[in-house]
């Protein structure tokens, strides 16, 4: 298998709360080659904001790692120094955040914020000029297919549409991305119809620059165009994980059956039918598998061992004991 | 390790929790509940009670710190701790006194204007509370005061007066903004009246503040008291009071230094006290991250 | 007005004063909503949905236009309405996090509506409450319970229990599964359909998935800028979608299947940005980001009409009659 950019093993992550421990991430792995796009598809509360957390090293304080590695390039990013680490946030991996608007200082202007970035990662050895910063940032700008960049250099985040805010974070993260871009729901906040702008233009500008991305998102249509292997997370736990077209035409594990299937249909077909209870509570969860409280094909075996991945050919693994039979 | 925590109503643990994570607001506690203890059982705990009245016993005045008086005696021979501590008296019950009058009205006031905001009645309220707030805190006290004859009790009439526009403002800023949250705008669908909108949707949001607020109000309340009363519009002699002492002491300073200065360091003591103690209300009523 | 129609809303508009000039939130709506219909208002942010669900309501008092629902005018704020009506005609919120007080249990969240319209006999109140969280299948010691420590799902049930409580016969579903997620939102939608059966409700179902409103409405409208731009049956609508605007946003929903991708239209891409509601442009609004823009567009505010029976337009390309 060739050399990964990027590879997350045996992921554990903890968080302490007055009540106890809350155990989100429980043994996630998953990899992305050089030039590879992934996603990650999952419902909220099931880990996925916390996985890339843990890669950009950016978890709250009450976050615990007892387990797992994170390799990045040959480095073990979960052990490497500040220095280091800011180097790489700096001049190799990038994130852009579900919510533009929070995601920009609203009382610096975009300029400003824009050319702090391009300072610390364009030109890191030598000292440039003002001009050279401005350049840069315009033509940063106009990467992300902003009209009269000059214009936006000199606005507040306010002024500026959410389409257009969400395209200026994208600006700010080009900056920086060299290798890896991680996209954690951009078009979450934004109308279907800029949605749909901002992910032919992410897809555009990832191709045009070779980029590895992981893209995250909770709406499985807007990540099935985009990326060419899928994982699929449910409560801290990769349950699944296959090349897109090989997801949808043959999803092994009960939730990716169900979470298809819940997805109303354009073409019609009335309501679907959804998943009965409720994720569980990280704080009393068990050892057996996440899923098994809603699984409708679940034996008792299912609640005291948590299943591994197995691998079913194809690039396609699942998390289940029982994928054979369902 | 789990702790069990209790659904609904108050839950005193985890309150109790977030107060402590930061020692200090422990600490101000302490201060405060001492100085409590201390003013409530004043006559039981001190070594001169007597002192607090009327007495003159020149022989032992100016007495610099000893064993036998620990922060000296003042110039008529009284013993200055003892004094200090009957001092609080009069600064708690100015606190409780002026907080008391101040923040139910203060309060009522805010809401209504908050609730009906952009209205006439709005506008009436604020631009009253504004025209209090334009005054400086002191001067408004001490007109008031010079008009009246100087007493403990026209004190804290004058310093109420002025302080209620604090939490109308407060409370104000809050209940205009949670007014367009959509469980108000469900309450008056459902049909609810004003009364029950503002008292029982809007105002149990504000409690956190206003709590805070009284906490680190009770501090402040105090050190205006002390001023006025070092300017002598307070209590009067022989009533043992905070400000009074430090301005006594100031004519003898530096060579008596210890009859004002224990005085003022005790009054920073007490508010440093309900600082602390406040910030801790405030943890205590803030979400919890994670 | 029919016998079928409960609700009719004719030239409604609502115009918000700002200081940076008039908002157009409405300009000139009208649709009616049938008895046992769920009607869908479409349209993305800014385009005056949910303002017309407000105004329903009475949270605003409408600039102009009348509002009637079961033969009686309400076109005014809810404060002047009678009461009685206030009992037929219910709301249930987009963002259950804050139409629930959050300082409320949710036993107490019920039972206002029910106190309020004196509804039970006093003493029983405990008990409708403890009904309606059976209806909502919520675990009834979670009556005790405060809304922040439950889940999207769990809160918004409680919203709709909140809405049922006084026993309507309309509610507007503002946006009520756009906060959830897909697994819990197809369960709510289930409960809303099972509730509307049961209890013989229509409902003015706002929102901006398409996908969704497919499945759920009998009717469509969608709004651009504060005007309907275009009318229809549901399945008449996806199938054959008529005005620019509508076919832009159908070709932009995210799909899954091979067959949604067959049904949508061919990709109408914006050439340009989206003005605010403040400064709507003259003519047709949607006129700067049409690819099919003509000459009359820009000066001509186009009319609505019937192009085929119950499918309406507002566009200048079908008015050449």
């Amino acid at each position: 298998m060739a050399e990964q950019l990027l590879e997350v093993n045996d992921l554990c992550v903890n968080y302490k709360v007055y009540e106890g421990l809350l155990r989100v991430l429980n043994g996630v792995s998953l990899s992305v080659g050089s030039k590879e796009k992934v996603g990650i598809i999952g419902e909220s509360g099931c880990g996925k904001t916390t996985t890339m957390k843990a890669v950009m090293r950016i978890l709250a304080t009450n976050a615990v790692v007892p387990s797992g590695t994170i390799a990045y390039k040959s480095n073990d990013l979960l052990k490497l120094g500040r220095q280091e680490l800011m180097r790489l946030h700096r001049t190799s991996m990038s994130m852009i955040f579900q919510d533009p608007t929070a995601a920009l200082n609203p009382v610096f202007k975009v300029g400003e914020q824009l050319k702090d970035i391009v300072r610390y990662s364009e030109f890191t050895s030598n000292a440039p000029t003002k001009q050279e910063v401005k350049t840069k940032a315009v033509e940063l700008l106009k990467s992300a297919a902003l009209p009269e960049p000059e214009r936006i250099l000199d606005s507040y985040p306010f002024q500026l549409s959410g389409g257009m805010r969400q395209r200026v974070c994208i600006a700010m993260s080009l900056a920086s991305a060299k290798d890896l871009l991680i996209a954690d729901e951009p078009g979450t906040s934004l109308d279907v119809t800029i949605e749909d702008q901002i992910m032919r233009l992410l897809k555009q500008i990832v191709e045009d620059r070779g980029l590895s991305v992981i893209l995250i998102s909770h709406s499985i249509g807007a990540v099935k165009g985009f990326v060419t292997k899928l994982y699929v997370m449910y409560a801290g736990t990769m349950v699944e994980e296959a090349p897109t077209d090989e997801l949808f035409s043959n999803p092994v594990h009960p939730y990716t059956q169900n979470l298809l299937k819940a997805v109303p249909k354009l073409t019609g077909g009335g309501v679907p039918e959804g998943i009965a209870g409720r994720i569980p509570s990280y704080l009393t969860i068990g050892d057996g598998c996440r899923f098994a409280s809603r699984c409708r094909s679940a034996k008792e075996s299912c609640h005291v061992h948590a299943p591994p991945a197995f691998d079913i050919g194809n690039g396609h693994r699942v998390a289940c004991f029982h994928y054979g039979d369902i | 390790m789990r702790r069990a925590t209790s659904h609904g109503r108050f839950d005193y643990r985890k309150s109790w929790h977030k107060f402590s994570r930061n020692y200090l607001s422990v600490v101000g506690l302490g201060v405060v509940l001492l100085v409590a203890f201390l003013a409530i059982f004043a006559s039981y705990v001190t070594l001169y009670p007597s002192h607090a009245e009327f007495y003159v016993n020149f022989p032992e005045a100016r007495e610099p710190p000893n064993w036998a008086h620990l922060f000296g005696t003042d110039q008529f021979g009284r013993d200055v701790l003892t004094r200090i501590v009957f001092g609080f008296r009069y600064s708690l019950m100015m606190a409780i006194v002026v907080l008391s009058l101040v923040v139910a009205p203060g309060v009522v006031l805010g809401l209504v204007a908050g609730y009906y905001r952009g209205g006439k009645v709005d506008m009436a309220i604020m631009r009253t509370a504004d025209i209090f707030l334009a005054v400086p805190p002191l001067v408004l006290a001490l007109s008031i005061c010079s008009v009246l004859t100087p007493s403990v009790f026209n004190a804290m009439m004058a310093v109420s007066l002025m302080w209620w526009p604090w939490y109308t403002r407060l409370v104000y800023s809050i209940a205009s903004s949670l007014r367009n949250e959509a469980f108000v705008q469900a309450a008056e669908i459902a049909g609810a009246s004003p009364f029950h909108i503002i008292f029982r949707e809007i105002l149990p949001n504000c409690l956190g503040p206003i709590l805070t607020k009284m906490t680190l109000d009770a501090g402040w309340v105090i050190l205006i008291g002390a001023s006025l009363s070092f300017v002598g519009l307070g209590a009067q002699p022989p009533t043992p009071d905070l400000g009074t002492m430090v301005s006594d002491g100031a004519k003898l300073l530096p060579e008596q230094w210890w009859i004002s200065i224990f005085p003022a360091l005790t009054i920073v003591l007490v508010i440093l006290g309900f600082n602390l103690l406040g910030d801790g209300v405030r943890d205590m009523f803030s979400a919890e991250t994670v | 007005m029919s016998a079928e129609e409960i609700m009719i809303v004719k030239g409604l508009k609502k115009y918000f004063k700002t200081t940076r000039g008039i908002v157009k939130a409405v300009d000139d709506v009208s649709f009616s909503v049938m008895k046992n219909e769920t009607f869908g208002l479409v349209g993305e942010s800014g385009s005056g949905k949910s303002t017309v669900g407000h105004v329903v309501m009475g949270i605003y008092g409408p600039t102009a236009g009348s509002i009637t629902f079961m033969g009686n005018d309400i076109s005014m704020g809810v404060g002047r309405r009678a009461k009685e009506l206030k009992k037929r005609l219910q709301i249930v919120f987009q963002d259950p996090a804050s139409s629930l007080n959050p300082r409320r249990t949710i036993g107490q969240i019920l039972e206002l509506p029910l106190r309020v319209h004196r509804l039970a006999p006093e003493g029983k109140y405990r008990e409708r409450v403890l009904e309606i969280m059976d209806l909502i299948e919520l675990p009834r010691e979670f009556a005790e319970r405060y809304p922040g420590e439950q889940g999207g799902g769990e809160k918004q049930a409680v919203a709709i229990g909140r809405a049922l409580a006084t026993g309507p016969t309309f509610i507007v579903l503002d946006e009520p599964t756009s906060a959830l997620d897909v697994s819990i939102q197809a369960k709510i939608i289930n409960m809303l359909m099972k509730f509307q059966k049961e209890f013989d409700l229509s409902y003015l179902f706002i929102t901006h998935n398409l996908s969704l409103m497919r499945n759920v409405a009998q009717r469509v409208g969608i709004m651009y800028l504060g005007k309907i731009v275009e009318l229809a049956g549901t399945p008449e609508f996806f199938s054959n979608p008529l005005h620019p605007y509508t076919k832009m946003l159908l070709s932009a929903v995210p799909v899954i299947t091979p067959e949604e991708e067959k049904l949508k239209p061919e990709k109408v891409t914006s050439t340009g940005e989206i003005s605010g509601a403040l400064n709507v442009p003259p003519g047709c609004s949607f006129h700067p980001r049409c690819p099919f823009v003509m000459d009359v567009c820009s000066k001509v505010v186009p009319a609505q009409i019937e192009y085929k029976k119950g499918h309406y337009v507002a566009c200048h390309l079908y008015n050449q009659a």
